[in-house]
């Protein structure tokens, strides 16, 4: 049995929340209200409706499933007696613990919640326990919850937590709870269907884009094509004779059409002659930005992580490899495109968003209007993709901005080519990593400098530290192998030609290509078999050489392949605490099209919460990083994003996908992350894949045409 | 003006000719289960059905779509193949983000209601113009076959 005491639940909290945890059991109950709501995750009505309310968000990820999991399994109620309700804005309330606020990503909310939302579960199980026993006048200890009942087996009597809930909520909160033994779990580990789903499939479900309201207008707008750009002049005449066209909303940096349904205002947007003042980044190319990450990178970086003397080390070898790796700009491309309705009445402002930071949308709302935050009120929605994209509340600044002008609700939404092309993007990347191997060509030194900018000193200022970014740097400084010498530096590349942000992974998936590359380098150089190079320097994890040995044995590495095609292999392991393992089958035409025809991963990811959910996420973080890999890229010509839709940022579509095979190890170890690896792990893979079919090296992303013969 | 039959129902909108049949159900009739995606009939997302065809409803104008029936997600459980394929997608928990899942459904609808029995190259043929960001592919192809093997469930009453 794990033991919780409250004040410890407090503590670890407050260690990694800044206290804020210590309001849930206080702030959050309604104290006129007769139902039963020990803290912010859980009320119970007098009629006996069981609400969990979900401060993390669904994106796809399945968090309305496993957090209402963690919830029920220690309340003793089923997931069919439970409903779910989006949780308000609340940074103390619903702190993510790994930022200390209220934020769905980084893989996070399994990890950090497992505990804290079990134990918000038990505390009110404990109180309706403690409230049947004090109504028979019985010891606690003689009774026993179960579906939403607690019974006294001695007297055979039974009460609902509806016929308890009013008592309960009189009965002071326990001090100490007791966790369930997982032997005893009925729900966690169990593959429970997913609870967002069946609305789904036939269009009931509500994204912030398909908001309804009295009176509501639809806007579009045009940004900048230049990040900096002003307009500089608008003839909106064509525009205003549009039936349906509303209003013109001119601010210093985009343009917004308003209008009584959205094809009015595409229409408008369309009929607009805007000038731009395009500002310093006019003149600005891709190929600017690699040659100033070129450039910067002669200089040392911050050392993020030293062992031994690499570079002596490397000087010393009989054998030296050095490379350059580079990996592209990205777009997010959410199936949803980002959008969000305002109202900005006289007394305050009212948002309807589908974002990962609530929080944040309160505040950016409150600033730009003036209100204060409780004059804020933020609905948020489910998320038509995340992929990070919706950890930026840009896009409802911006709509916010444009609502001030607008009398009414107005649904701002981003047509697919805006969003694109004004999106916070993947960073470039730009990376110099060399080892030296030994006369066996076992690798005895490590270095690996990464540039790029650091996103947590924009949006976390406090974790960006000492000239480290503990995000950039995630899954490089972790290296796992027993290589004697290793020097990881970081160094911070800002290039303000376009915002950047999270992507599915970001640092681990870039260190990762990085990283798991190189690896096959060192192989190929030693003329070792891949799997067998990366397994001999495993001996200190073996965890991690267990799902490598286990992706191997069921992709069958070693059996013969037709020619052009070839097998490849990565390992990932970060901050997110998950073990994964991808083994990748691909074919390269004669024209240099790569087909991805097989993906096997083996994951170890500890304390599973929903086996099938896991795989799922996995499945599709794959896919999400084959499109990356293969495609992926966003490029500047003057200043301007060049791809516009799916037309050009190509994306993986049915016929091109492979079969793709996930092996779960089961464990009772801590649970890790697993919305991100499946993404983070697949471009190594493929890349190596691609290097065993044509003997080609891939050290740049995208593949795209690099494979055509000239 | 125009009349439309909408999930066999006639609605009257008062609306331009060019206006595409997408924005008519989402921002006129306020069926906003049919999603946009792109808004140029490259993701599949704003699939619904006209007279039975899988349309995309993004580049389709309503005048286009005059005098004939529109089926959409809101109703494609009431056809046999839409009932299948929906049971499919929830038993083998297709879904994730979903906001793709309603063009994708009435793809694969389209196409069991045309094809009783589909091979990979039919659904290659039939879905690859619908793109899912969350990676839902292998999944979608599994449910299409399971819902192919699944025998159409005897009208209630009929």
């Amino acid at each position: 049995m794990e033991r919780v005491s409250r004040r410890e639940f407090l503590v670890a909290g407050a260690a990694a929340g800044g206290g804020l945890l210590l309001g849930w059991h206080f702030d959050a109950r309604a104290a006129a209200s007769p139902d039963f709501a020990p803290n912010a995750f859980i009320r119970i009505g007098t009629d006996g409706r069981v609400t969990l309310t979900m401060g993390q968000v669904e994106m796809g990820q399945g968090m309305y499933t496993a957090m209402p999991m963690l919830l029920a399994e220690e309340l003793e109620v089923g997931l069919d007696q439970v409903q779910l309700e989006h949780a308000p804005p609340n940074d103390k309330l619903y702190a993510n613990p790994l930022v200390g606020f209220q934020m769905t990503g980084a893989s996070s909310s399994v990890r950090m919640l497992y505990t804290p939302l079990r134990t918000a579960g038990a505390i009110a199980r404990t109180m309706l326990v403690a409230a049947a026993a004090q109504t028979w006048k019985v010891d606690p200890g003689s009774c026993r919850a179960r579906h939403g009942v607690v019974s006294h087996a001695p007297s055979g009597r039974t009460l609902s937590y509806g016929a308890l809930a009013e008592t309960a909520a009189k009965l002071p909160v326990p001090e100490k709870v007791v966790l369930k033994d997982p032997k005893d779990f009925t729900l966690i580990g169990t593959p429970a269907r997913r609870l967002d789903t069946p609305d789904k499939v036939n269009g009931k479900a509500q994204y912030s884009i398909d908001v309804r309201l009295p009176g509501l207008k639809i806007a579009t707008l045009a940004e900048s094509p230049v990040l900096g750009g002003k307009v500089s002049s608008l003839d909106d005449s064509k525009a205003k004779a549009i039936p349906g066209v509303r209003q013109i909303v001119r601010l210093d940096d985009l343009v917004a059409v308003v209008g009584d349904h959205m094809w009015a205002a595409k229409q408008g947007l369309a009929a607009l002659v805007i000038g731009w003042d395009d500002g310093p980044n006019a003149k600005v190319s891709t190929a600017d930005v690699v040659r100033g990450l070129d450039a910067a990178s002669q200089e040392a970086g911050v050392v993020a992580r030293k062992q031994g003397d690499a570079a002596a080390a490397i000087a010393g070898a009989a054998r030296k490899l050095e490379a350059v790796y580079q990996v592209p700009f990205l777009a997010h491309a959410t199936m949803e495109p980002v959008n969000c309705t305002v109202h900005v009445r006289k007394d305050g402002c009212e948002v309807w968003t589908g974002s990962q930071v609530l929080g944040r949308v309160q505040a950016t709302a409150a600033q730009v209007t003036g209100f204060p935050l409780e004059k804020v009120v933020v609905h948020n929605h489910l998320l038509g993709g995340g992929f990070g994209r919706r950890l930026e509340v840009d896009f409802e600044t911006k709509a916010v901005r444009i609502a001030k002008e607008v009398e009414g609700p107005v649904k701002v939404v981003w047509t697919r080519e805006e969003d694109i092309q004004h999106d916070v993007y993947r960073p470039y990347y730009y990376d110099r990593i060399a080892a030296g191997l030994s006369p066996q060509g076992r690798p005895v030194a490590w270095t690996h400098r990464l540039l790029g900018p650091s996103i947590l000193a924009r949006w976390a200022p406090p974790a960006f530290k000492d000239g480290l970014d503990g995000d950039a740097t995630d899954g490089a400084i972790q290296l796992i192998y027993d290589i004697p010498a290793i020097q990881v530096e970081y160094l911070r590349h800002e290039e303000p030609v376009l915002s950047t942000g999270f992507w599915r992974g970001v640092g681990v998936t870039h260190n990762n290509f990085v990283i798991e590359s190189f690896m096959d380098e060192l192989a190929a150089a030693a003329k070792t078999d891949p799997v067998e190079y990366r397994r001999a320097l495993l001996g200190q994890a073996p965890r991690a050489r267990a799902v490598l040995d286990l992706a191997a044995k069921q992709a069958g590495w070693g059996r013969a392949l037709p020619a052009g095609r070839g097998r490849g292999v990565s390992l990932l392991y970060s901050a997110w605490n998950t073990y994964l393992a991808q083994v990748a089958e691909v074919e390269v035409s004669k024209a240099g099209e790569v087909r991805v025809h097989r993906i096997v991963c083996a994951v170890d990811c500890g304390t599973i919460v929903n086996p099938d959910i896991v795989k799922a996420q996995i499945e599709g973080g794959v896919v999400f990083g084959i499109s990356g890999a293969l495609w992926g890229e966003i490029t500047l010509k003057n200043g301007r994003v060049e791809q516009s839709n799916f037309n050009n940022y190509r994306t993986l579509r049915m016929n091109e996908t492979p079969t793709i095979e996930v092996h779960l190890v089961r464990n009772g170890e801590a649970p890790g992350g697993i919305g991100e690896p499946g993404t983070a792990v697949t471009a190594a893979a493929l890349a190596n894949a691609i290097f065993a079919a044509t003997g080609k090296r891939i050290r740049r992303l995208p593949v795209k045409d690099q494979l055509r013969s000239t | 003006m125009a009349t439309l039959n909408i999930n066999g129902r006639d609605v009257t909108v008062d609306v331009p000719a060019d206006m595409p049949v997408l924005w008519v159900l989402r921002d006129v009739v306020g069926l906003t289960g049919t999603k946009f995606g792109c808004g140029m009939a490259l993701c599949g997302a704003c699939t619904v059905h006209l007279d039975g065809q899988p349309t995309r409803s993004c580049v389709t104008p309503v005048s286009a779509a005059v005098g004939k029936r529109i089926t959409t997600i809101e109703a494609i459980g009431e056809t046999p193949a839409g009932r299948k394929v929906q049971k499919a997608w929830l038993d083998l928990e297709v879904v994730q983000c979903g906001y793709c899942q309603s063009g994708q459904i009435m793809s694969a609808s389209a196409l069991l209601a045309k094809k009783a029995h589909p091979t990979d190259a039919d659904i290659d043929a039939a879905m690859s113009g619908n793109i899912c960001r969350c990676g839902t592919y292998v999944r979608i192809r599994a449910a299409i076959k399971q819902a192919a093997r699944t025998p159409s469930a005897v009208k209630a009453g009929g």
